[in-house]
C-alpha cells in the first residue's frame, strides 16, 4: 500500500514459501497465461501469500514469489507498494476498510468511521490492541447506490449508519460475521422498499432461486 | 521518408524516427527530461510537449513516431504554456537547494528553468519530503530533487543490466530507490550520476568538492582497462577531481565503468613523487642526478645480456618505446610486456587484438567465450554484448567456469578439452558456430596467460579458421586484453628479440643471477621475490610492489600527468593528454628514460614528444592512424598441440581493485568492502 | 418508459437465479452457436448498426473498435474485459458480475470471435472479491456445459476464459494500464500510440471493452440490431444502466433508455430529491470524472452523451451522484480531488505533482482559507494538467474543480469572506 513505505518498522519473518496446497494454487494461476508470460500471476500470488500470511506480505514473500515467477525482485515490490490492497505490515483480524469517497460521504461515512474510531480507540491506520480490528479509509468501492460501504476483510457492509456500524462491530467483537451485503436487508441495488423495474417478468423456477 | 514541417519549414527524415528526434535533426531543441536516445522511451516528464496541428492536446515528441505531413510547432503560445505548466509542477516539490547542490551549473533542470521557469511560485503548500536512500560508496542520492524521469531504473534495467532500480508507491509518493535499502551491485552505477537530469543522483566522492565552472577540462583516456574508453578529465590546479566518459560510439558509447570514473582518488595516494636510491637496505630520498648515478654506476661495465626490462599495464607507448630503444643501445634483448606471461604472438596483430571491434559485435550473431569474464575483465565491452543480447538473435556460449553476464550465456565447458574437440570439430556445437551469419569468439587472459596458452591459442586460431569466423568481410576472432598497455606494446616490439628472455625467463635468469639487472616500467603485478639479488629500477608512479623492491626509484607520471598514445584491445591508437602536472619532482615517462639514456651513455634520438612519436610510426605505421583501427592481416600464430591443462580460471577476483592507481583509492577500497559485504553468504536476519 | 420486455438485465437486482439455469431461462446462451457461425465480419457489422457505444465511458461506437484489431499476422488476438469498475458513483458492472454472469460470458465468446480472439481475460477489480467468486462458478459452469472451452457451443470454435484480479488501483479501468497490471506490472498507462489493437496485452492486437458493453452483445445479436437502435435517441441508441447515488430518497440502479431527462430518472425510480426537487443544489451526471451541473440544469436535460457533452458536463459511466441543499459542495469536490490525488499513477509529472496540490488548495478552498485571486489560480493549475498527461486521469481530475468554479464559484468566494471576517473578528476580540 502506498501510505508508507517503510516496513523496516515491521518483524519481518526471514523465510516465507507456500503450503502445499498453496504451491498447487499457484501453479493453477501461473497456467492462466501464455509461456513466458508467467509474471502475469504477480498480483495472484500475492494474494496468496497474504492470505497465508494473515492479511499481510512480508517482504520475504515478495522475494520468494519473484524467484517463483523469474523476475527482479525490485519489480515485485514495485507492484506491491503501488496496489493498495496488499499489506505490507500487520494488520488486525478484521480489517475494517471505510468508504469515505464522495458518495459514501454525502450518505453519512463520516458516521461510520466516527463510530469505528470511538468505539475501538483506534484511528485511521490504527489496530487495537488485542490485535482484531485495523481501521483503514478506502476510496470507492464501487457499490455506490449501497452508501456508505464498510467493508471489513473481503465482505462489503452497506447502507449503513452509525448505530448499524456499532452492531457489526460488537458481532465481530463476538467473532459472529453477519451475512454481507446491505444491512437494512435492501434488496442488492434495487430501490429501498423493492424492485420498480422488471416486476412484469416471470420465470420458471422462480421461487428455488436466490 | 515522411515530409512534416516543424516551425514552418520542411524537413524529410527517416520512417520510424520520432517527432524530437525530427526537430533535432531541423536544428530545432525540445527541451526534454526523461527522453534518452539510449533508453527505451518513458514520456513521462511531459516536458518535450509540442503542438501537432489537428490534434486537440499537444503531443510528447519524444513518444510520437513522425506521419507523413505532420504539421508541429515548437514554440507556438499552446507549446510553451504547456511547457512552463510542466516546469512549474517540476519546481513545486523541487527544493531551492541550488546554491548546496551538486549538479548546480550542469543541471538541465535549472537550465531549463531559466527558459520556462517564473522567478516566483505560486505554490503555496508545503513542498514533499522524501528520505535519502543510501546506495552505496558511489552513488549519493537526495531524493527530495527528484523528478521521477525513471532514466536510472532505465539504465540499470536496460544498459547495466541490473535491475535494482524501482519506483515504488505511487502519485506523488512514488521514490525511487531499490525499497530494500542496499548498495548498487553494478560496476556501470556511476552512469546514472550522469543520467540524472537534476541533483538527486550525485557522485558520492565528489560530493560538495568543487563548481563545474572552476574545472579544467581535458580530454583524454581511461587506461584502466584494456577498453580504451574516451573520458574528460576534471580538475582544478594540480588535482584532478573527477572523471567523466566522452562520446565515442565506436568504444564506450557514453559510459564509463566504475573503476575508470572513481578510482580518480587513487591519483593522489602512494604516489612517488620524488627519486629515492636504496642505501643500506633503506631507500632513502634522492635527487635525479643521484638516482641516475646510482643507475650509471651499478651499470658500468655489465654486458646487455645480463640486463632485461619489463614494461607495465599501464605505460604509454612513448615510454615504452624509450625503454626499448635503450634496452637495444645496451644490447639487451630481454624484454617483455607481458607481465602475467600470456602467449601473445609477436607479430602476427590480427592474433593479438579484438579483430571484430567493438561497435562490431552489434553485428555478431554467435559470441563464443573462451577463459574470459568480460564483465569484470572489460566492462563495456560486456555493456556491448548485452545490448547486442537486447536486440535479440545473439546467442552467448562460454567455455570456463560459470559466468554471470547480465545475459544468458551458455556453458560448454571448462576448460582446453572442450576447446580441443571444438578445433577437431568433433564437438556436437561446431555446426552451431559453422551456421551463425556473423561468428565472434573472444578468448581471455584467463586461457592464454599460462603454460599451455600458445596451444589454446594455437586451437582457437583452427577453430577460428575451420568454422569461418576469419572472411574477407568479417573476422571473428577476438583477444580480449587487461592492460591498456598491452597492445602498444606488442605494436611496438616490446618483446624478447633475438635469443631474448621473457617474463617468466627474466624472472628465472634474475633469480639465478644470470640477469643482473631488471628495469621495471610501471611493472607491479609480477612476483618481486623471484627477482633475486638483481638490481632493480622502478620507474612508475605509484609505491606499490615494483617499488618497494626497488633499488632506486624514478618517479614517473600517472596517465593524466602525460601526453600518451594507447592503443586498446581492438588496436585502436588514441592518444591521452595532459590534464594536470606530475606531482613533486616526478616527470613524463619518456622524458626520463631520455635524460637517463644520457648518463649512460646511450643517448636516445628524440627530444621532443613529435619525435618521439614519429620514431613510434617508424617502427610501426598503425601508429599513425589515430583514433582509428587499421587494418590487420590474419596470419599463423600459435601452437599446434593439444591443450591439456585444468580448467580455465579468470584473472580479475575483484573488479575495483586491479592496478596501482585502483589500488591506491580509498573509493575503490569502499566498494570493495560493500562489494563483498553484498555477495557474501546471507544469514537469515538479512535486510 | 422503459417495458420490462425491453430490458436487458433481467436479473439486476439478483432476484432470480444467477447460475446457468436461471440464464438460460431468461434467454441468455439460445442460439450462440449459429450466432458464432454467422462469422465475424457479421458479427461487427451488428454491433456497429446497433449503435452500441462504450458503457465504459467515453461512449466510443463498440463495433467500430472491433473493426480497429490488427490484420491477422501470427501474433494472437486478445479480448480484454474491464471488470475494474472503480469510478465514484459507479456499480452497474457490479450487478452484471454477480447477478447476470452469463451474460457477460456468451458476449465475451461472441466478442472474440468478432475479433478473432481465442482467450480472454476479465479483469475485475480487486475489491469485487465475492463478485469474482460468482463470476468464477459462473465460468466454471460455462466450461462444463461446453458452452465456452475447446468447440464453444459446438461451433467449432476454441474459446478461453479467465478472470484476473486487481489488487486496489482506479488507473486500472484505464486500458492500457489494465493491460500493464495483467501482465504484472504496476497499472501505469502507456503511450498511444501504438494503440491496443495493434499493440495491446503481450504485445498482440487486443480489444478492451467495459462489461457492460459486452454483456448487452447476445441480446442485441438475438433480438437484433435495429430493436437495440430504436431505443434511445440518434447516435444514443440502446438502454444504458444508471446508478443514482447520493441524496435521493430511494438510491438504486436501474435500466432506461438513454435520453431520459435527468429529473425523470431520479423521481420516477429513485423516490426523487430528498426534500423534494426544490431542494436540489447539483448533480454529478456521470460519475467523478464528469463535471457537476447546477439544478437549473439538471431541470431539463436529457441523460445521454451528446445532451450531457452540451451543457458540458458528460454521461461517463451513468453513474449520477445527486447533492441536495444541505452538501458542501466545496468539499464534496475537494474529496474528489483527494481521490485523484491518492489515484495518480505518478508516470507524467502535470498529474503527480497538479492532483496533490490541486487537493491541498481545495481543502483550503473549503474553509475559506485563501484568497480570492487563489480561485482562478486553482482554475488555471486545471488547465496546466488537462491535456498534458499520457491518460485521461490528468483530465478528470481537473472537469470537478472546472465544473465547481464555473457553477458555484460565488460560493467559494463567499467561504473565503466569511473566514477572512471570521479571522478579523478574531483578532478584534
Amino acid at each position: 500500500m502506498s501510505e508508507s513505505q517503510d516496513d523496516t518498522v515491521v518483524d519481518q519473518p526471514a523465510n516465507f514459501e507456500f503450503t502445499p496446497e498453496n504451491l498447487e494454487e499457484a501453479k493453477r494461476l501461473i497456467a492462466k497465461y501464455p509461456p513466458g508470460r508467467q509474471a502475469s500471476a504477480v498480483l495472484p500470488l500475492l494474494y496468496v501469500a497474504q492470505r497465508q500470511h494473515q492479511n499481510w506480505v512480508p517482504r520475504a514473500a515478495m522475494d520468494y514469489i519473484a524467484r517463483m515467477l523469474g523476475m527482479p525482485a525490485i519489480r515485485v515490490y514495485e507492484v506491491a507498494t503501488f496496489y493498495t490492497m496488499f499489506h505490507l505490515k500487520p494488520v488486525g483480524k478484521y480489517l475494517l476498510q471505510a468508504c469515505t469517497t464522495t458518495p459514501c460521504w454525502l450518505r453519512g461515512s463520516d458516521a461510520v468511521v466516527e463510530t469505528c474510531r470511538k468505539k475501538l480507540g483506534i484511528g485511521i491506520g490504527g489496530t487495537t490492541p488485542d490485535g482484531k480490528f485495523s481501521l483503514i479509509e478506502v476510496e470507492c468501492l464501487g457499490a455506490c447506490v449501497n452508501a456508505p460501504i464498510l467493508q471489513v476483510n473481503d465482505d462489503f457492509y452497506e447502507d449503513m449508519d452509525a448505530a448499524l456500524t456499532e452492531q457489526l462491530l460488537d458481532a465481530l467483537a463476538r467473532d459472529e460475521v453477519p451475512p454481507v451485503g446491505s444491512m437494512t436487508g435492501r434488496q442488492t441495488s434495487a430501490p429501498i422498499g423493492g424492485p420498480e423495474t422488471l416486476t412484469s417478468l416471470r420465470f420458471e423456477g422462480d421461487g428455488d432461486a436466490a | 521518408m515522411p515530409k512534416l514541417t516543424i516551425n514552418g519549414s520542411e524537413v524529410e527524415v527517416p520512417a520510424g524516427v520520432t517527432v524530437l528526434q525530427a526537430c533535432q535533426a531541423a536544428g530545432v531543441e525540445v527541451p526534454h527530461f526523461c527522453y534518452h536516445e539510449r533508453l527505451a522511451i518513458a514520456g513521462n516528464c511531459r516536458m518535450c510537449l509540442v503542438e501537432m496541428e489537428k490534434s486537440p492536446k499537444p503531443i510528447a515528441s519524444c513518444a510520437m513516431p513522425v506521419g507523413e505531413g505532420m504539421v508541429i510547432h515548437t514554440d507556438s503560445e499552446k507549446a510553451r504554456k504547456a511547457r512552463k505548466g510542466v516546469m512549474e509542477f517540476l519546481l513545486i516539490n523541487h527544493p531551492l537547494d541550488c546554491p548546496i547542490c551538486d549538479q548546480g551549473g550542469e543541471c538541465d533542470l535549472q537550465d531549463e528553468a531559466m527558459a520556462y521557469g517564473f522567478d516566483r511560485g505560486r505554490f503555496q503548500e508545503n513542498k514533499r519530503a522524501v528520505k535519502d536512500k543510501n546506495l552505496g560508496p558511489l552513488v549519493k542520492t537526495s531524493m527530495n530533487r527528484c523528478i521521477h524521469c525513471t532514466r536510472c531504473i532505465r539504465f540499470a534495467t536496460e544498459i547495466a543490466g541490473a535491475p535494482e532500480l524501482g519506483a515504488t508507491g505511487r502519485g506523488e509518493d512514488m521514490e525511487v530507490g531499490t525499497y530494500i535499502e542496499h548498495a548498487l551491485t553494478s560496476e556501470l552505477s556511476g552512469n546514472i550520476i550522469d543520467l540524472c537530469p537534476v541533483g538527486a543522483l550525485t557522485s558520492k566522492p565528489y560530493a560538495y568538492v568543487t563548481r563545474p565552472w572552476e574545472l579544467r577540462k581535458t580530454e583524454s583516456i581511461d587506461v584502466l582497462d584494456a577498453v580504451g574508453a574516451n573520458i574528460r578529465v576534471d580538475s582544478r590546479g594540480p588535482q584532478v577531481l573527477r572523471i567523466l566518459p566522452r562520446l565515442n560510439e565506436d568504444v564506450n558509447e557514453e559510459w564509463l565503468g566504475d573503476r575508470g570514473r572513481f578510482a580518480v582518488d587513487g591519483l593522489m595516494k602512494r604516489r612517488l613523487d620524488r627519486p629515492y636510491v636504496r642505501r643500506h637496505g633503506k631507500l632513502q630520498e634522492a635527487g635525479w642526478g643521484e638516482a641516475f648515478a646510482a643507475i650509471a654506476a651499478r651499470m658500468k661495465g655489465i654486458p646487455g645480456d645480463r640486463i632485461a626490462a619489463i614494461a607495465g599495464d599501464l605505460c604509454d607507448a612513448e615510454a615504452m618505446l624509450a625503454l626499448k630503444d635503450l634496452m637495444a643501445a645496451l644490447g639487451s634483448p630481454h624484454l617483455d610486456c607481458r607481465q602475467d606471461g600470456a602467449r601473445l604472438p609477436a607479430g602476427v596483430r590480427s592474433g593479438y587484438i579484438f579483430n571484430t571491434t567493438i561497435a562490431g559485435i552489434e553485428q555478431a550473431d554467435v559470441c563464443l567465450l573462451i577463459g574470459t569474464d568480460p564483465r569484470w575483465e572489460a566492462a563495456l565491452i560486456n555493456a556491448r554484448l548485452r545490448k547486442r543480447y537486447l536486440q535479440g538473435g545473439f546467442k552467448v556460449f562460454n567455455i570456463g567456469p560459470k559466468l554471470d553476464l547480465t545475459f544468458p550465456v551458455t556453458q560448454l565447458g571448462l576448460g582446453p578439452e572442450v576447446l580441443t574437440d571444438l578445433a577437431d570439430g568433433n564437438h556436437s556445437w561446431v555446426p552451431t558456430l559453422k551456421q551463425a551469419k556473423r561468428p565472434m569468439l573472444i578468448i581471455g587472459q584467463g586461457a592464454l596467460a599460462r603454460p599451455d596458452g600458445a596451444e589454446i591459442l594455437g586451437l582457437t586460431r583452427q577453430l577460428a579458421e575451420q568454422a569461418g569466423l576469419v572472411r574477407e568481410d568479417w573476422n571473428g576472432f577476438n583477444v580480449l586484453h587487461l592492460a591498456a598497455a598491452r597492445v602498444g606494446g606488442m605494436d611496438l616490439g616490446f618483446v624478447p628479440g633475438e635469443g631474448g628472455r621473457d617474463v617468466a625467463g627474466i624472472l628465472d635468469d634474475a633469480a639465478s643471477g644470470s640477469i643482473e639487472i631488471v628495469y621495471l616500467l610501471g611493472a607491479d603485478e609480477i612476483d618481486m621475490a623471484k627477482l633475486g639479488s638483481a638490481f632493480v629500477i622502478y620507474q612508475g608512479h605509484h609505491g606499490d610492489a615494483g617499488a618497494a623492491r626497488a633499488d632506486v626509484v624514478l618517479p614517473g607520471s600517472a596517465y593524466t600527468e602525460k601526453d600518451g598514445t594507447y592503443v586498446n584491445t581492438e588496436g585502436r591508437v588514441q592518444l591521452g593528454r595532459k590534464a594536470v602536472f606530475p606531482p613533486g619532482d616526478a616527470r613524463e615517462d619518456w622524458k626520463i628514460l631520455r635524460a637517463l639514456s644520457d648518463p649512460l651513455g646511450h643517448k636516445l634520438p628524440y627530444d621532443s614528444l613529435g619525435q618521439v612519436r614519429q620514431r613510434l610510426i617508424e617502427v610501426n605505421p598503425v601508429f599513425a592512424h589515430i583514433d582509428d583501427v587499421a587494418p590487420s592481416a590474419w596470419g599463423e600464430f600459435g601452437t599446434i598441440g593439444k591443450g591439456a591443462g585444468e580448467a580455465f580460471a579468470y584473472p580479475i577476483a575483484n573488479y575495483y581493485q586491479t592496478d596501482t592507481i585502483s589500488r591506491a583509492s580509498p573509493t575503490m577500497a569502499a566498494c570493495t568492502e560493500s562489494y563483498r559485504a553484498n555477495t557474501s553468504p546471507k544469514t537469515g536476519t538479512h535486510g | 418508459m422503459l417495458r420490462d420486455e425491453d430490458r436487458i438485465f433481467t436479473n439486476l437486482y439478483g432476484i432470480h437465479d444467477a447460475g446457468l439455469a436461471g440464464a438460460k431461462q431468461r434467454g441468455d446462451w439460445s442460439g450462440t452457436k449459429d450466432l458464432i457461425l454467422k462469422g465475424r465480419s457479421w458479427l461487427v457489422e451488428a454491433v456497429k448498426d446497433s449503435g452500441l457505444r462504450g458503457r465504459g465511458g467515453a461512449g466510443f461506437p463498440t463495433g467500430l473498435k472491433w473493426s480497429f484489431i490488427a490484420k491477422p499476422d501470427g501474433r494472437p488476438a486478445y479480448l480484454t474485459i474491464n471488470a475494474d469498475e472503480s469510478e465514484p458513483g459507479t456499480c452497474k458492472d457490479r450487478d452484471i458480475l454477480r447477478h447476470d454472469p452469463h451474460k457477460l460470458i456468451e458476449g465475451a465468446l461472441l466478442a472474440s470471435v468478432a475479433i478473432d480472439a481465442h482467450v480472454a481475460y476479465i479483469y475485475i477489480r480487486g475489491e469485487f472479491y465475492n463478485e469474482s467468486v460468482a463470476l468464477q462458478k459462473a465460468i466454471d459452469e460455462a466450461y462444463a456445459a461446453g458452452l465456452i472451452g475447446k468447440n464453444a457451443c459446438g461451433s467449432g470454435y476454441d474459446f478461453d476464459l479467465y478472470l484476473h484480479r486487481g489488487a486496489g488501483a482506479y488507473i486500472c479501468g484505464e486500458e492500457t494500464a489494465l493491460l500493464e497490471s495483467l501482465e504484472g506490472k504496476k497499472g501505469q498507462p502507456r503511450l498511444k500510440p501504438p494503440f491496443p489493437a495493434n499493440v495491446g496485452l503481450y504485445g498482440c492486437p487486443t480489444i478492451v471493452n467495459n462489461v457492460e458493453s459486452i454483456a448487452v452483445v447476445p441480446t442485441i445479436l438475438r433480438r437484433g440490431p435495429g430493436w437495440f437502435a430504436g431505443l434511445g435517441r440518434p447516435k444514443n441508441a440502446g438502454t444504458k444502466l444508471f446508478c443514482i447515488s447520493g441524496h435521493v430518497n430511494k438510491p438504486c440502479n436501474v435500466e432506461e433508455e438513454l435520453g431520459i431527462p435527468l429529473k425523470e430518472l431520479i423521481e420516477r425510480y429513485c423516490g426523487g430529491v430528498r426534500g423534494g426537487w426544490d431542494n436540489l443544489l447539483a448533480v454529478i451526471p456521470g460519475g467523478s470524472s464528469v463535471p457537476v451541473l447546477p439544478k437549473s440544469i439538471c431541470d431539463t436535460v436529457l441523460m445521454d452523451f451528446d445532451s450531457l457533452r452540451d451543457v458540458k458536463s458528460g454521461l461517463g459511466t451513468a453513474a449520477v451522484i445527486v447533492m441536495d441543499k444541505s452538501t458542501d459542495i466545496i468539499k464534496a469536490i475537494a474529496r474528489l480531488s483527494r481521490f485523484y490525488k491518492h489515484e495518480s499513477c505518478g508516470q507524467c509529472t502535470p498529474c503527480r505533482e497538479g492532483t496533490g496540490w490541486l487537493w491541498r488548495v481545495m481543502e483550503r478552498m473549503v474553509k475559506g482559507n485563501a484568497s480570492v485571486e487563489e480561485i482562478d489560480m486553482l482554475l488555471d493549475v486545471t488547465y496546466e494538467i488537462e491535456g498534458h498527461t499520457i491518460c485521461a486521469l490528468g483530465d478528470a481530475a481537473a472537469w470537478p474543480v472546472q465544473g465547481l468554479i464555473r457553477h458555484f464559484r460565488p460560493e467559494m468566494e463567499a467561504r473565503i469572506k466569511n473566514y477572512r471576517d471570521a479571522a478579523a473578528r478574531r483578532a478584534a476580540a
